[in-house]
């Protein structure tokens, strides 16, 4: 079978020419095709989402072609550069924040958008790259697990960005920033008795936290206890996304068929709640196609953590991994009635915002992470 | 500073790593728990929830039933018209809305905040009619500023059309806008769609047979609720029931008998009733000054309803119905029926009128009418000169109780039982009713007044135009009737049997025949003469005049020197043909003075139309001159 072998080779060729290119590239494949895969998801689902919109899906292509810049980008920095420039990203991102909050541009009733003239930007997407980053740079060279004095400084570093976008007010952003802080010091090792004490402590916190809340933040943990209180007004939105999920049943209504999003019943269809849209039109089976492609991107980024050398670079990747996580959980778990509302998207496949280049950019750092770590064994 | 232990590092980093991947995989499976729960566990629930969600019941408003005329002319049917609706959900700033809408015109002030309280008290998502019949100008004016009114549309419907104008609106009624008084008694689902509801008359009495039952289309409605045609790709199965059109009534008013009546009554403020004796048809049902129906059907404004009602002449009162008066002489007839039943005349003995009465042992006087001194008279001349003397003496003798228990038969007193809303039952005085209502006994000289129908005593148009088909069927009485029966789709019509009621018992053929013959005497040489002048059928006729103020004692009564609004009402009861009536009516002409004079030639007309219709030589104007005689 000379031409079964001629075909043979010639596929082994093109493989491993695709892998000498992503190794020139830095980047991992099997992620990568995650990556993709999860894109072309988001699209196809943004076009019925967006009520037909092709204007949508072109703006989504360009995010995804500039994060995959940034990625690629990242890919290529090595974790020592990636350290010396972590505590520089962390300390301009503080300013940022300060200057959103001083003088930020007024949007949706909440101060989030830095306006550059050309671009509006959220300094919020830089903490959630420069909080691990610092956090795990902070931890390169100190002994593991965290010594109390260096869990305070750790803490510090952590909860300042958090609580200035807290004060924004954007709840779902602080959270993940503080995920993201937090995955790097639980990766670090924190003793499983400091957790629970700590765990305890935020409860307590929590309660005493109520107090500080916004009313429309404390609307929503109510609605979230009790949607049907309010069912036309906070409560609407899990209602319907309840309905959208719950309809599309096993195998969904259909592709563009959704009645809930296509007659807008569904609130913030493309953005936030374009997890029930899944549900709804491509019922069960879509979300689960949906799941397995996160866990797999999850799980092979923990590998490619577990692989990398040095303290900085498995920390921050683990983190950056299980931060992608905490997106999906979140989100998910909103849009599903599991988990009150906040305003956090669905990774990658929510429209809109510099999420899909941070994420992108996080991905970069991670793969770059990785394939950067027999440069720093030898 | 400590070395760092990379191997311990490594370990530690593993086993966090173990650890994360454990606590993502439950917390996955939770996740996936709580979709399997929505997706399949409650799918069905979610389904059903979803359907409410976006399929609506969009009302198709049946047709309302049309009213016809006894020969199946049509007196109101639907024509479209153009109307400004409002749905509550899609409109972002209602007071605002309904203000600037003011503003253009299109609504009147003082009706916003009824109008807002009628809007909320709707169901969600209906469309609420805001100003019926639009004019082309109106319908211009909207369209120009129409962007400025979310949730304000323009609408096609069926609106009441009024061929004949105000023909005989006190039968008919009228429809307006369903109000929040309506929508407390009527079945809200049922409405969905129907703008216009019966008010008065036949349209309300019937309003469940003319409404119909409104159909309904689904439709796909987004969140704003608005209609769209699909979604997504996919044209999903909708649903539709067509309306039920409301039956068509086929009233017992003949259409030139009661258009003769309108006529016939001219300017002045009074009333017809003509009722067919033989099953208690109403042939025509007028009370004048009438309205327009067709302005309420498009929406009165609360300025032009104080028009209405401020008028001195009353257009809205039902004159047919409501209007009570003294019955005057045209009672005489039901006394002298009650003098021959307790035998208390003897018809064939003459009582010497002088022209004044006075009961035994009293100087008060009870004078003869206009009619003057009439010498020696028989009970037929009595009834036919109308004599008050011989009636004042005759009631004397009856007395009141038996008066009033022998009148009660012929429905003096009591509700007639037409089939539509709002008739007054008038009064037959008794010593019982004086004593509770003044505390007062029963004077004797009030019976004499009641002899010829003064006093107390009222009575309705409608109940004397009974009272007189009574006389014309020999006691038979049958409940009048506006509604024979109703048409179906296919044009049979479907009559109800006339409804008997008890009547007048216990009068022989003889004395029937004695006051039969009184009355025609009215017509032939009495006081209603002149009615007969032309006559193509014997007619049986009683004259009356209802006093508005009472003459001073001795005073001569002057017709002209009367200010017209204190000048006597014109009664005037007959039924033809004599021998075998098929007519009976009764006319009311207020302040029309004498009953001859501003009655009987109304009276003639409309029995010419009924009962010459369609003859030759039927000359129905020709009776219409004013009597010149006086009887």
């Amino acid at each position: 079978m000379i031409m079964d072998d001629n075909r043979d080779s010639a596929a082994k060729r093109t493989f491993s020419a695709t892998a000498r290119l992503l190794s020139a590239l830095k980047l991992d494949g099997p992620l990568l095709v995650a990556l993709g895969l999860l894109s072309v998801y988001a699209l196809i689902v943004q076009y019925s989402a967006s009520g037909q919109s092709v204007d949508t899906v072109l703006r989504t292509l360009m995010r995804i072609g500039l994060g995959t810049l940034a990625m690629i980008a990242l890919a290529h920095s090595s974790p020592n550069f990636l350290r010396s420039l972590a505590p520089w990203l962390y300390f301009a991102g503080i300013v940022l924040l300060l200057v959103v909050d001083a003088i930020g541009y007024v949007g949706k009733g909440a101060q989030r958008w830095l306006d550059l003239g050309l671009i509006r930007f959220q300094p919020s997407e830089i903490m959630k790259l420069a909080v691990p980053m610092f956090a795990a740079s902070f931890m390169h060279d100190r002994p593991l697990p965290p010594t109390w004095r260096n869990l305070l400084v750790l803490a510090v570093i952590i909860v300042a960005p958090a609580g200035l976008v807290a004060m924004q007010p954007d709840l779902g952003t602080a959270l993940l920033i503080f995920a993201t802080g937090a995955l790097v010091v639980l990766m670090a090792g924190l003793q499983w008795q400091v957790i629970a004490g700590l765990a305890v402590a935020a409860g307590g916190l929590g309660v005493i936290g109520w107090n500080f809340l916004h009313d429309y933040q404390r609307q929503r943990i109510r609605i979230f206890l009790d949607p049907q209180s309010d069912p036309l007004g906070s409560g609407y939105h899990i209602i319907q996304s309840q309905i959208a999920i719950g309809s599309g049943g096993l195998f969904g209504k259909g592709w563009m068929n959704g009645s809930q999003a296509q007659l807008e019943f569904l609130p913030e269809r493309s953005t936030d709640f374009i997890f029930a849209v899944i549900g709804e039109e491509f019922g069960l089976l879509g979300l689960l196609v949906l799941l397995l492609l996160y866990l797999f991107i999850v799980s092979r980024s923990l590998f490619l953590a577990s692989q990398a050398s040095g303290t900085f670079a498995r920390l921050l990747a683990s983190s950056l991994a299980l931060t992608f996580f905490v997106y999906v959980f979140i989100n998910a778990g909103m849009v599903s009635g599991l988990l009150p509302v906040v305003g956090v998207p669905l990774p990658l496949i929510s429209y809109g915002g510099t999420s899909v280049v941070t994420l992108l950019a996080g991905f970069g750092i991670l793969m770059g992470l990785y394939s950067h770590r027999k440069l720093v064994n030898s | 500073m400590r070395i760092k232990d990379q191997w311990n590092e490594q370990r530690i980093f593993s086993s966090r790593n173990f650890a994360a991947l454990v606590v993502m995989a439950l917390l996955s499976v939770a996740l996936i728990a709580k979709l399997v729960y929505l997706q399949i566990v409650r799918h069905a629930y979610y389904v059903e929830l979803s359907q409410g969600n976006r399929v609506r019941q969009d009302p198709i408003p049946a047709s309302r039933g049309l009213i016809l005329d006894r020969r199946g002319k049509v007196l109101v049917d639907n024509e479209p018209a153009f109307q400004l609706e409002l749905i509550r959900e899609q409109t972002p700033d209602l007071p605002g809305t309904l203000q600037r809408l003011a503003a253009l015109g299109l609504l009147d002030k003082d009706d916003l905040e009824t109008m807002r309280r009628m809007i909320l008290s709707r169901r969600i998502f209906d469309s609420v009619p805001l100003r019926l019949r639009l004019t082309d100008e109106e319908i211009g004016r909207f369209a120009v500023h129409r962007h400025e009114f979310q949730g304000v549309e323009l609408r096609a419907r069926q609106t009441r059309h009024y061929p004949y104008g105000e023909l005989g609106v006190h039968a008919l009624g009228y429809v307006a806008a369903v109000s929040e008084d309506d929508l407390e008694r009527i079945d809200k689902p049922g409405y969905a769609g129907t703008t216009l509801i019966g008010k008065l008359g036949v349209e309300s009495a019937y309003e469940a047979q003319l409404h119909g039952l409104n159909g309904y289309r689904q439709i796909l409605v987004n969140a704003q609720g608005r209609s769209v045609d699909r979604q997504g790709a996919y044209q999903p199965e909708l649903r539709a029931e067509a309306p039920t059109s409301g039956k068509d009534l086929v009233l017992s008013i003949d259409l030139p008998t009661q258009q003769a009546a309108e006529a016939a009554l001219g300017e002045h403020r009074g009333a017809v009733v003509a009722i067919d004796p033989a099953n208690g048809d109403v042939l025509a049902l007028v009370s004048h000054p009438g309205f327009d129906p067709s302005v309420f059907g498009r929406g009165l404004t609360n300025s032009e309803y104080a028009v209405l009602t401020g008028n001195e002449d009353k257009p809205l009162l039902n004159r047919a119905l409501r209007g009570a008066y003294p019955s005057g002489s045209t009672i005489k007839p039901v006394m002298a029926l009650a003098g021959l039943t307790y035998n208390l005349v003897d018809p064939e003995k003459r009582e010497f009128c002088s022209g004044q009465f006075h009961l035994p042992g009293s100087s008060h006087l009870y004078r003869e009418g206009k009619t003057g001194k009439h010498g020696n008279v028989n009970l037929i001349e009595a009834v036919a000169r109308s004599c008050d003397v011989y009636f004042y003496s005759l009631a004397a003798q009856i007395g009141v109780d038996r008066i009033a228990a022998f009148a009660a038969q012929f429905g003096i007193g009591s509700l007639t039982g037409i089939d539509i809303s709002g008739e007054k039952p008038g009064l037959l005085p008794t010593p019982e009713w004086k004593q509770k209502t003044y505390k007062q006994i029963w004077y004797p000289g009030e019976t004499v007044n009641l002899g010829v129908g003064q006093g107390y005593l009222l009575v309705t148009p409608l109940q004397l135009a009974h009272m007189a088909a009574m006389l014309a069927s020999h006691g038979q009485a049958f409940r009048p009737r506006l509604v024979m029966g109703v048409r179906d789709a296919a044009g049979a019509i479907e009559r109800n049997a006339p409804i008997t009621e008890p009547g007048a018992t216990g009068i022989s053929a003889g004395h029937w025949d004695l006051v039969v013959k009184g009355m025609m005497g009215a017509a032939t040489f009495g006081t209603a003469a002149a009615i007969s002048k032309d006559a193509r059928y014997a007619i049986a006729a009683k004259t009356g005049t209802a006093q508005v103020f009472t003459v001073a004692q001795g005073a001569k009564y002057n017709e002209k020197t009367v200010a017209e609004r204190l000048r006597d009402h014109s009664w005037f009861i007959a039924f033809a043909p004599a021998e075998a009536p098929r007519i009976a009516l009764c006319v009311l002409v207020e302040n029309g003075g004498f009953g001859a004079a501003a009655a009987l030639p109304i009276a003639k007309r409309v029995m010419d139309a009924y009962l010459l219709e369609g003859q030759a030589g039927a000359k129905p104007a020709d009776s219409a001159k004013p009597a010149e005689s006086k009887p």
